[in-house]
């Protein structure tokens, strides 16, 4: 969307800082210029814009990919002109994609035949693939009805709360209604014996999500699995479930590998995974994986005919750039499963050097859980006389990005920060973001006063001043903790990547 | 989709070709290899099989950028490892994109003040802006029948024929109803008279297209424009036009500014164009604007909150890479206005320098026109003995992808040969192709005929027969074969992009 933040000069114009030896126009930013400009100068001006933006590898927000080897930078760079779609002139690249879902399906334990090809897909990112995914879930809940001669004009999909924001995207885009199980203090993923009494005939799928955005966590997919195998007994709906791998579609299978979540599950259907989060490819490069062919309804699928070869595809973006694609297959096959397997485990012990620095603070509270993506959430002990969002925001000065959230309904009281732990986060990355955290808390201390242990959240009871005449100091304080507060209750949306 | 070409080994492994150097075991394409190999290896490995690929450059069947400047190539690494969707954590980038939609949405002649922003948004490629734009369009026009107390349940979008795969994955998967406007031999796009007839009040908009996959052509949108304001006069159903200028829209506002397709035609609500094809960069980059905020409804947009930002998104992907907005913005003030014109310039004369050399040939009918997109379309003048399919064969030979095609219905009767003349397609490629089709030509009339199928309108069975040393029974079963095959080319044959 279109928001322009920065100051505005009184011509709108942009000065260029080598004004004397480039151009001597300054740059519009409204409008195309109306001459060209060397090309060194077009490089540096934007080169110097970009500098201010924030560094992305000390982006500790974002579960995507900040760093991959310069043999692959290579390789990215040398196919950064083929356009993916052209599958008849470019046939090794979409072998490469073929092969890429190929391991990925039988990583995912996908019942296919030594050398049967999968069913699915490469995407542009998980948002894609699960469009994709519930598209294929809605067509197939439509035809069944439609051949039962019922209603198919309100179909809903089953998650959590916690689902990322690209499933509310999809149920506002394609026209599905969101049931939601509410979470709570204490349980902040999708509890599986609710979801399962919300599905209801017109439930077109229950997605759960291996790896919550917000605490790492893993759903019980299992246990979800059993108790809708039940209800669908009973039933007769047949309903399915897709698991939202996102995350943790590349950190399971390696250090979990006894934990079933994937198509040992009947149930299972689809599943989505993120090949630029644990996948560690740059952002850009998504999978979806069909348990067979009956999955994926013949009618959403369309033909191209290239120079008379027959390609099937069904994705929603067509041109795109292959780098990502061809990225993919290197990792695949450089690092294979003892390399994937040791990245996993390295960044879950980096998570949990830092975990161990934050608790001996004493002033954390660790929400995330062992078990799930290499992540480190928590939430201050006391919130009286400072939030997370203080804490967060004094981070900033050192260079680190380490967001805070609110939980979504029904813990919009508890506010977390998140830090992920990615490939490239070393321990002494995490010992220096220790070092810089207690550094953080004795500069709040100081400015706010020294804070007990005791209250682990953000008290929503604050009462109103009552006092008559000048505030004293504390209720200064008090009043700005209900400015947050009111500020967290108003729909702040916890929806990050 | 999943369909592996490339022939399977006995043991369906891929051997490696250093095997003495670099690893010992052959790898395998269907499950991950569960051992890591050096980087080098896996970088030799990849970029030996990628040889085998099409050259980008000398592939002239796509619109698709394939060069830009080694500049631009730095900036691109630069920012391969940000992720778009992290607004709060790369503004730069944020704003980079915020600008290119100004100066197009300017461009498109949009009716804004000097500093007011634009209502558009980056996307991956002109297929997610179409189905943005018309997601809006079917909202808006569902808002507009309930408030009417009129049914909703029945979208339909009336287009031509010729239009690209998207607007039919769109229709397929957001569940609107497509009224194509038949082509006619000679007449190759949407004919505005028989579009504005074929609307009604379920209409939700009629797209037009600036630069027809096909041909080029670009269509008549202000004719369109001054026939559906009357029709909407009429009947007061407000019908909207949408322009897919994805080809168009980085032409025709330097070559022909005063040509009026754009927002100075009152009833254009929105338009797309491919940054990625006229926009000079490479695949991955697409723009939609709308005319005013009025014309997108707020309940499509989301609003994320990262770290206290409010940014307001509305895109069907999410993580992305961030490297094709800097360089579209980077396209934008390098060439600036005079630039962008000079590259037109020069593809149109390098166009027309094509299309002469084939005229002299005496042997095609050229199909396109000059006014529209630089492409050259043709076909055979005889095509009894010899088909385009065949001419598109040999010059592969030679090194060029020159696709062949069909025509969509009802002229599929009609085979052309196209040549996209891209920013860098320069003069002496264009003589150096003239002289191979006169190669190729020469080469055709030593053959003997392959004996096709010419399917007319109505009669399916007349076989042309030419004289071939074969028995009555091979002849035959040539025949059927061939027909057959053009019948399955039928289903799909105008998909590019």
């Amino acid at each position: 969307m279109v928001f322009t933040t920065t100051v505005t000069d009184s011509d709108e114009q942009l000065h260029n800082t080598f004004a004397s030896r480039y151009v001597r126009t300054p740059v519009p930013r409204f409008k195309m210029p109306e001459k060209s400009m060397p090309k060194e100068a077009a490089y540096q001006v934007i080169n110097d814009e970009l500098m201010l933006d924030g560094n992305p590898r000390l982006n500790l927000a974002s579960f995507v990919t900040t760093w991959m080897e310069p043999e692959c930078d290579k390789l990215i760079m040398d196919s950064i002109n083929k356009n993916y779609v052209d599958m008849d002139e470019y046939p090794v690249t979409t072998e490469l994609q073929n092969r890429c879902v190929n391991m990925i399906a039988h990583l995912f334990h996908a019942p296919v035949g030594e050398s049967e090809t999968a069913v699915g897909v490469g995407t542009v990112g998980s948002s894609e693939a699960i469009m994709l995914a519930g598209l294929a879930f809605k067509r197939k809940w439509q035809n069944k009805r439609k051949a039962a001669g019922k209603p198919y004009d309100k179909p809903n999909i089953v998650t959590g709360a916690n689902v990322q924001v690209c499933w509310e995207k999809f149920a506002r885009y394609f026209e599905v209604e969101l049931k939601e199980v509410k979470l709570k203090e204490g349980y902040y993923v999708m509890d599986p014996a609710k979801a399962v009494e919300m599905v209801d005939e017109n439930t077109i799928c229950v997605a759960a999500i291996l790896g919550s955005t917000l605490t790492g966590e893993f759903e019980d997919v299992k246990l979800l699995n059993q108790l809708l195998e039940q209800k669908n007994k009973e039933t007769g709906w047949g309903t399915p479930i897709h698991v939202d791998a996102a995350s943790g579609g590349f950190i399971a299978p390696f250090l979990w590998p006894d934990l079933e979540w994937d198509f040992r599950l009947p149930l299972v259907k689809s599943i989505n995974v993120s090949g630029h989060k644990y996948g560690l490819v740059y952002a850009g490069v998504g999978w979806v994986v069909w348990r067979t062919k009956e999955e994926l309804p013949e009618e959403l699928i369309f033909h191209i005919n290239y120079l008379g070869t027959d390609q099937p595809t069904f994705t929603l973006n067509f041109s795109k750039g292959s780098s990502q694609i061809i990225a993919q297959y290197y990792q695949l096959l450089r690092l294979g499963f003892e390399g994937y397997k040791r990245i996993v485990e390295n960044c879950t012990e980096n998570a949990r050097v830092l975990k161990e620095g934050i608790e001996r603070t004493g002033r954390f509270e660790i929400i995330s859980k062992d078990v799930g993506v290499p992540l480190v959430a928590f939430s201050l002990k006391d919130s009286s006389k400072y939030t997370v969002f203080d804490i967060s925001e004094s981070l900033r000065r050192f260079g680190w990005i380490v967001p805070a959230y609110t939980m979504p309904a029904n813990a919009e009281h508890v506010a977390v920060l998140r830090v992920v732990i990615r490939e490239d986060f070393s321990r002494s990355l995490a010992e220096r973001l220790v070092s810089h955290i207690e550094q953080v808390l004795q500069e709040v201390d100081a400015r706010h006063g020294h804070v007990s242990t005791d209250a682990s959240y953000i008290s929503p009871a604050v009462e109103e001043n009552n006092h008559q005449g000048k505030k004293t100091g504390a209720e200064k304080r008090e009043e700005e903790i209900t400015k947050y507060w009111r500020r967290l209750a108003n729909g702040k949306r916890t929806g990050v990547c | 989709m999943v369909l592996s070409k490339a022939a399977v080994d006995t043991d369906g492994s891929v051997h490696s070709t250093f095997a003495s150097r670099y690893v010992r075991t052959s790898l395998p394409r269907f499950k991950m290899p569960t051992n890591s190999i050096p980087k080098e290896a896996a970088q030799q490995i990849i970029n030996d099989e990628l040889m085998l690929d099409g050259n980008p450059r000398l592939n002239l069947a796509s619109f698709v950028t394939t060069w830009m400047e080694p500049e631009c190539d730095k900036l691109i690494m630069a920012s391969i490892n940000k992720n778009y969707v992290d607004m709060d954590e790369y503004p730069v980038t944020t704003e980079l994109q915020n600008r290119c939609v100004n100066m197009i949405a300017r461009l498109f002649n949009a009716t804004l003040e000097e500093s007011e922003a634009a209502v558009g948004v980056g996307t991956v490629g002109s297929s997610e802006a179409i189905m943005l734009a018309g997601l809006a369009f079917k909202r808006k026009w569902q808002h507009q029948r309930k408030e009417q107390g009129l049914p909703c349940d029945n979208p339909n979008i009336v287009t031509g024929a010729n239009v690209q795969v998207c607007w039919e994955k769109f229709a397929r998967y957001f569940e609107v109803e497509l009224k194509e406007v038949k082509l006619r031999e000679g007449y190759y796009v949407m004919d505005p008279q028989k579009a504005v007839e074929m609307v009604d009040e379920n209409t939700i908009c009629v797209a037009a297209i600036l630069g027809s996959t096909l041909n080029g052509e670009f269509e008549d949108v202000k004719m369109l424009n001054d026939l559906l304001t009357e029709k909407n006069k009429e009947t007061g159903w407000n019908t909207p036009i949408h322009v897919d200028a994805a080809s168009g829209g980085f032409i025709a506002p330097f070559i022909y500014p005063d040509l009026e397709w754009d927002f100075r035609l009152p009833l254009v609500k929105s338009i797309n164009v491919s940054g990625h094809k006229y926009g000079l960069v490479y695949a991955g980059i697409g723009w939609v604007i709308w005319r005013t905020k009025e014309d997108l409804p707020e309940d499509l947009i989301f609003h994320i909150n990262y770290l206290g930002a409010d940014q307001p998104t509305f895109t069907l992907n999410f993580s992305k890479g961030s490297s094709q907005v800097i360089a579209q913005y980077y396209q934008l003030i390098r060439l600036g206005y005079e630039g962008y014109r000079n590259v037109m310039e020069n593809c149109r004369d390098n166009m027309v320098a094509l299309k002469e050399g084939l005229e002299k040939t005496e042997r095609f009918n050229i199909v396109s026109k000059d006014m529209g997109v630089p492409l050259v379309a043709f076909s055979l003048k005889d095509s009894s003995i010899h088909t385009e399919f065949e001419v598109s064969d040999l010059l592969r030979r030679f090194g060029w992808i020159v696709p062949a095609y069909t025509m969509p219905p009802d002229a599929q009767h009609v085979t052309v040969l196209r040549v996209v003349i891209r920013e860098d397609f320069s003069r002496t490629l264009a003589e150096r192709l003239i002289n191979d089709i006169q190669k190729v030509l020469h080469e055709l009339e030593s053959l003997p005929g392959k004996v096709y199928a010419k399917i007319s309108g109505e009669d399916s069975e007349n076989h042309s027969t030419a004289v071939v040393k074969k028995t009555a029974l091979e002849t035959m079963r040539e025949v059927t074969t061939a027909w057959k095959k053009l019948v399955q080319q039928n289903k799909r044959t105008s998909g590019v992009c």
